[in-house]
């Protein structure tokens, strides 16, 4: 396999070496996480506002009708016009409210999310962090959210947020099971908990091809699992507007509502983003094979193209139940993890050991 | 009769009391539930209303006969013409007009379309309660071809007041006909997508199916009439039971359903706009020639007596009841609406369930918030 062309080790090392010659050990690090900071700001300002552009678009393709259309060309900077609009907004405080944990709470949801940018891949060497305990470190950030959440529903001094903050702490508790047993699916597969490695070992074809029908299981039961750790229809049952206006946020405005609004979008690009990586082969290309020309093609297209593609494939399809199905009832939805995808997720894990165990997969 | 009553709240002072409403996105309107809560179940709810009383009755008690007819508008606005024909039939009953064949046939057909309407906003609506929001945009396309048909017609589209006493204000539009018989064929092929999107979604009929129970013996002790009613298997169609206008000679099925449940209600429904649709290709072709109004008096003084009306709108029975004392304004009006008797089911079929059907079943008795307070 050549990858070399789009290797960005050598760039990374790169900038490591020019830093540590020019300055001290201590003072490149530092320059390293400002740089990388920075970068991670705005990829996560342009991801999430274009997400958002993004879901507007789809719902109104779903919804026969034309979606944002006035600000830019076909409504590119709708988004950005609103979060100037969201940044003017007064911060309304709200009385006999616990002030403190209030404001913490969208930081918490915010920084929540900002952490599993971390340890994505976006292309060979394109990391910020490559643990060796890759997924587990994802899966753990993931669910700090729930805890930003939890605090804005108690602090709001609001029936209808606590509510939305209580039903999303028992829908993120039930549902990170099967996210996690359906990640360790996969980590049975390629034996890493590496996030490099697990992409590295799909170079001869994504895991949802070379695991069968197992794997197969695994990622449906991530993607409908997924979709309710991030609260996203149809298992927004923390916002269910109809039911709590707005669930845990009914209290929020201004840019603080923003937080809560961007850290949903980003989380769904996350999941999405680990779904790719996981069980599409993140940026790695498509491969078949034996077929060595066309696997020669595949590899001159550039592997951040890869991933967002199936990161946006991923995302397309959440976008699409979510705006075609009802919304679950909280005790359907906890029955449907504890009942259906949990017993099925197990037996999922013990076939998988098997099939990995007498190497029934293509390896 | 006696389990009528068992249903009386007891408040206790450590109930946890939430508020859903007035200003609330799924009570439609300004409705107030006063909820009280154990964790995620509704223990009992309370509705109050008359956060948009107007005082309808009492204003019509000034008003001239042909001046109600405006204001009766006002409480159901989503089948506004049915409201008017029932004031309309009433006067005219009472001074022993006969209306042309032709006012009976386009009163009807109006009716139908209006019927057709509500049922499409409803349908709107009640997906939207239940978090799926694609319904809201496919009702109201299909509900705007009904608007412009009224637009073209009578120049207004929600409310357009079109009847009076004695016949209709204007003749109809000479596209109306050619219109109505687009619309059908449009609206055939475009009902089944209904049904493809909400009704056989496996989400949509868990969240509906055996949800707010409502018995026979319940809805007809409550009164509760129209599709909610006839969900329940309670035969209270006006239409079929006590026809008016061109109902007597049109053939069509009364839908009932015996379940009693969301799910039958809601079933009823859209069901029923089948049936509309069957009526109005009965009469669209047929609309006899001749006068669009009777000859009335330019001041209409009823008899003095009792005069009573009742029609079906798209929620129910609607009542008029009119006291003359042989002035040009009624001594006393009385509207007997349909959700105000529909409404108040609610703690009976919704109480031992959780929030979110609440919303679905409060949903499916399709409340218009200014019929209830009028």
């Amino acid at each position: 396999m050549n990858f070399s062309i789009y290797d960005f080790t050598s760039f990374t090392k790169w900038i490591d070496n020019a830093l540590n010659s020019s300055m001290s050990p201590g003072w490149a690090i530092l320059v390293e996480l400002v740089i990388i900071g920075i970068v991670f700001i705005a990829f996560y300002a342009v991801i999430g506002l274009y997400l958002v552009l993004a879901e507007r678009k789809v719902c109104a393709l779903i919804q026969n009708r034309l979606g944002p259309n006035r600000v830019g060309p076909i409504g590119m900077f709708q988004t950005i016009a609103d979060l100037i609009k969201l940044l003017m907004k007064e911060l309304i405080e709200i009385k006999h409210a616990d002030k403190f944990l209030f404001n913490l709470a969208p930081f918490i949801v915010i920084i929540a999310s900002f952490m599993a940018i971390a340890a994505l891949p976006f292309a060979k060497g394109l990391h910020a962090i490559d643990l060796n305990i890759g997924i587990f470190y994802l899966f753990a950030v993931s669910s700090l959210g729930v805890i930003g959440i939890l605090l804005s529903g108690w602090s709001s001094n609001s029936k209808y947020s606590l509510i939305g903050a209580i039903r999303s702490g028992a829908q993120v508790v039930s549902y990170e099971l099967s996210v996690g047993l359906a990640l360790l699916s996969v980590v049975i597969f390629s034996g890493t908990m590496q996030l490099s490695g697990i992409v590295e070992s799909q170079a001869n074809g994504w895991w949802i091809i070379k695991g069968h029908i197992p794997a197969i299981i695994s990622f449906l039961i991530f993607l409908v699992a997924s979709t309710a750790e991030t609260n996203r229809g149809p298992f927004d049952l923390a916002e269910a507007e109809s039911e709590l206006t707005a669930g845990f946020h009914t209290e929020y405005s201004g840019i603080k509502f923003a937080f809560f609004f961007l850290a949903e979008y980003m989380n769904m690009f996350i999941v999405a983003a680990i779904a790719a990586t996981v069980f599409l082969g993140g940026w790695m290309p498509f491969h078949i094979q034996g077929w060595e020309g066309m696997n020669n093609v595949m590899d001159y297209i550039p592997p951040f193209i890869w991933f967002f593609g199936k990161t946006i494939f991923v995302i397309l399809v959440m976008m699409w139940f979510k705006w075609t199905f009802p919304r679950l009832r909280i005790d359907q939805l906890l029955t449907l993890e504890w009942k259906y995808l949990l017993p099925i997720n197990l037996m999922n894990i013990v076939l998988i050991a098997f099939i990995v165990l007498m190497g029934w997969y293509i390896k | 009769m006696e389990e009528v009553f068992q249903d009386v709240i007891i408040k206790n002072s450590d109930d946890y009391i939430i508020n859903m409403g007035p200003q609330h996105p799924s009570t439609h309107g300004v409705l107030r539930f006063e909820l009280c809560l154990k964790g995620e179940i509704v223990k009992y709810i309370i509705p109050h209303c008359g956060y948009i009383h107007r005082g309808i009755e009492k204003m019509c008690e000034k008003d001239t006969y042909q001046q109600i007819i405006h204001l009766t508008d006002r409480f159901d606005y989503l089948s506004a013409h049915i409201n008017n024909e029932a004031v309309s039939i009433a006067v005219e009953n009472a001074l022993e007009v006969e209306v042309p064949e032709r006012v009976k046939y386009i009163r009807t057909i109006i009716a139908e379309l209006n019927r057709i309407a509500s049922h499409q906003l409803w349908w709107c609506a009640f997906g939207m309660d239940l978090g799926a929001l694609t319904t809201f945009f496919y009702g109201l396309r299909d509900r705007e071809r009904i608007l412009d048909i009224f637009e073209e017609s009578f120049g207004s589209r929600l409310i357009h007041s079109v009847n009076c006493p004695g016949g209709l204000m204007y003749d109809i539009h000479p596209n109306f006909q050619q219109k109505i018989k687009d619309f059908i064929k449009y609206f055939r092929k475009v009902l089944p997508e209904y049904d493809q999107l909400l009704t056989d979604n496996v989400i949509f009929q868990v969240r509906s199916k055996g949800m707010g129970v409502m018995s026979k013996a319940d809805a007809i002790s409550y009164g509760v009439t129209g599709p909610c009613g006839r969900g329940s298997g309670f035969s209270c169609d006006v239409r079929k039971n006590h026809p008016y206008s061109a109902y007597s000679k049109v053939d069509f099925k009364e839908i009932l359903f015996t379940e009693g449940d969301t799910f039958a209600r809601y079933k009823v429904r859209i069901e029923e706009m089948w049936e509309s649709m069957k009526i109005l290709e009965q009469l669209v072709d047929n609309i006899p020639e001749g006068n669009y109004t009777a000859k009335m008096k330019p001041i209409i003084k009823l008899p003095v007596g009792e005069f009573f009306q009742r029609v079906e709108t798209a929620r129910g029975e609607l009542g008029v009841f009119i006291v003359s004392d042989g002035n040009k304004t009624p001594l006393r009006v009385k509207f007997r609406t349909p959700n105000f008797s529909n409404l108040f089911i609610i703690n009976k079929i919704a109480s031992g369930n959780k929030i979110a059907d609440l919303v679905a079943i409060s949903g499916s008795l399709d409340l218009v918030i200014p019929d209830i307070d009028r």
